[in-house]
C-alpha cells in the first residue's frame, strides 16, 4: 500500500480515461465540456506514457508524451475556433444541433 | 517512502475528484477551473514520477495556455446554463454502462499483465542516472539529436493549428468605417472644396 509502483499510476490513468469517456456521454448539450473531457483523456494517456517511461528507464516515453502534449494544444485551439464560428452561426453549442452538413 | 506515498495519494485523489467535478459541474466556468486543478495535480504526479520537465511543461502549456483559452471561450460565448443541463440524466445510464465496462476492462488488463525481464534491456534511449544528468538535459539531448525531425514536425503541427484557428475565426465585416491614410493624404483641393456663388443680401 505504501510502496508506490507502476500499477498505482496506471490505475489513476485508467480512472481518468474512464471519466473522460463518461464526460463525453454525459454532456451532450455542451461541446466545451466534451473538449475538456478529451483533454482529460489525453492527460491520462500522458500519465501512462510517463509511468512506463520512468519504470522501464526509457526516455522515449517522455519524448512521446511531449508530442502528445503538442497535438493536444493544437487540437484545443482548432476545436475552440470551430466552436466559436459554430456559435456565431447557430447561437448554441449543443451537439444535437450539429447537422448542417447532413445532405 | 511514506511521504512519497502520501503525496501520491493526495495528488491522485485531488486529480480524480476534480475530473469528476469537470464533467458534472453545472457551470462551464467551474468546469474549466476544476480542469486547471486536475492538470496542476497531474503535474505533481509527473514530478513525483521523476519527469520534472514534463510536469513543468504541463503547468506552462496546459495551465498557462490551453485552459486559459478555454476560459476565454467560455466567457466569450453567451451560454444558457439551464439549457445545458437538459438530457443530463437521459444519457446517464448508457454513459455509466460504457464507462463501467471500460473501467473493468482496463483493470482486467492491469491485473493480468507483467513486464518481461528483457524489457529493460531493449530500451531505445536508456535514462541516464539522475545524479549525473538532470531530466531536462537528458530530454534535450535526445530531442534535439535523435528525434529532431519529429520535433520539427510538431512545430509544423502547431503552426498549422495557429493558421487554421486564425483563418477559421477571422471575419471581414462590411459597413465598417475605417481611416484610410493614403486616401486622406492624396485628397486634392478640387475634389473636396466647392465654391458656391451666393447672391449678397438674399441668404443661402
Amino acid at each position: 500500500m505504501l510502496e508506490i509502483g507502476l500499477s498505482h499510476y496506471l490505475s489513476v490513468a485508467a480512472i481518468l480515461f474512464t471519466l473522460g469517456i463518461f464526460g463525453i456521454f454525459l454532456n451532450r448539450k455542451n461541446v466545451i465540456v466534451i473538449l475538456m473531457s478529451i483533454e482529460l483523456m489525453l492527460l491520462a494517456v500522458n500519465i501512462n506514457l510517463v509511468a512506463f517511461s520512468t519504470h522501464l528507464n526509457d526516455l522515449v516515453g517522455q519524448v512521446f508524451a511531449m508530442f502528445v502534449l503538442t497535438v493536444a494544444a493544437a487540437e484545443a485551439a482548432i476545436g475552440l475556433a470551430i466552436l466559436v464560428i459554430y456559435f456565431r452561426n447557430r447561437g448554441s453549442i449543443a451537439v444535437e444541433d450539429i447537422n448542417m452538413m447532413k445532405g | 517512502m511514506v511521504i512519497q506515498a502520501l503525496c501520491f495519494y493526495l495528488f491522485s485523489a485531488v486529480t480524480i475528484a476534480s475530473a469528476v467535478m469537470v464533467i458534472s459541474s453545472r457551470n462551464p466556468v467551474h468546469s474549466v477551473l476544476f480542469l486547471i486543478l486536475a492538470f496542476f495535480n497531474a503535474a505533481g504526479l509527473f514530478v513525483l514520477m521523476g519527469a520534472e520537465f514534463l510536469g513543468m511543461i504541463l503547468v506552462v502549456v496546459y495551465l498557462g495556455a490551453v485552459t486559459v483559452l478555454f476560459l476565454f471561450v467560455v466567457m466569450m460565448l453567451n451560454i444558457n446554463v439551464a439549457e445545458m443541463r437538459q438530457g443530463f440524466l437521459q444519457y446517464l445510464p448508457i454513459g455509466g454502462l460504457v464507462g463501467l465496462i471500460l473501467l473493468v476492462e482496463l483493470f482486467m488488463v492491469l491485473g493480468g499483465w507483467a513486464i518481461s525481464p528483457e524489457a529493460a534491456q531493449v530500451a531505445q534511449v536508456p535514462t541516464p542516472p539522475p545524479e549525473e544528468v538532470s531530466n531536462t538535459a537528458a530530454l534535450g539531448n535526445v530531442l534535439y539529436t535523435k528525434y529532431v525531425y519529429l520535433f520539427q514536425a510538431s512545430g509544423i503541427v502547431l503552426l498549422v493549428a495557429m493558421i487554421g484557428a486564425i483563418v477559421l475565426t477571422l471575419r471581414t465585416r462590411t459597413g465598417v468605417r475605417r481611416q484610410n491614410l493614403r486616401e486622406q493624404s492624396f485628397r486634392t483641393r478640387d475634389e473636396s472644396v466647392e465654391v458656391k456663388k451666393v447672391q449678397s443680401g438674399s441668404g443661402v
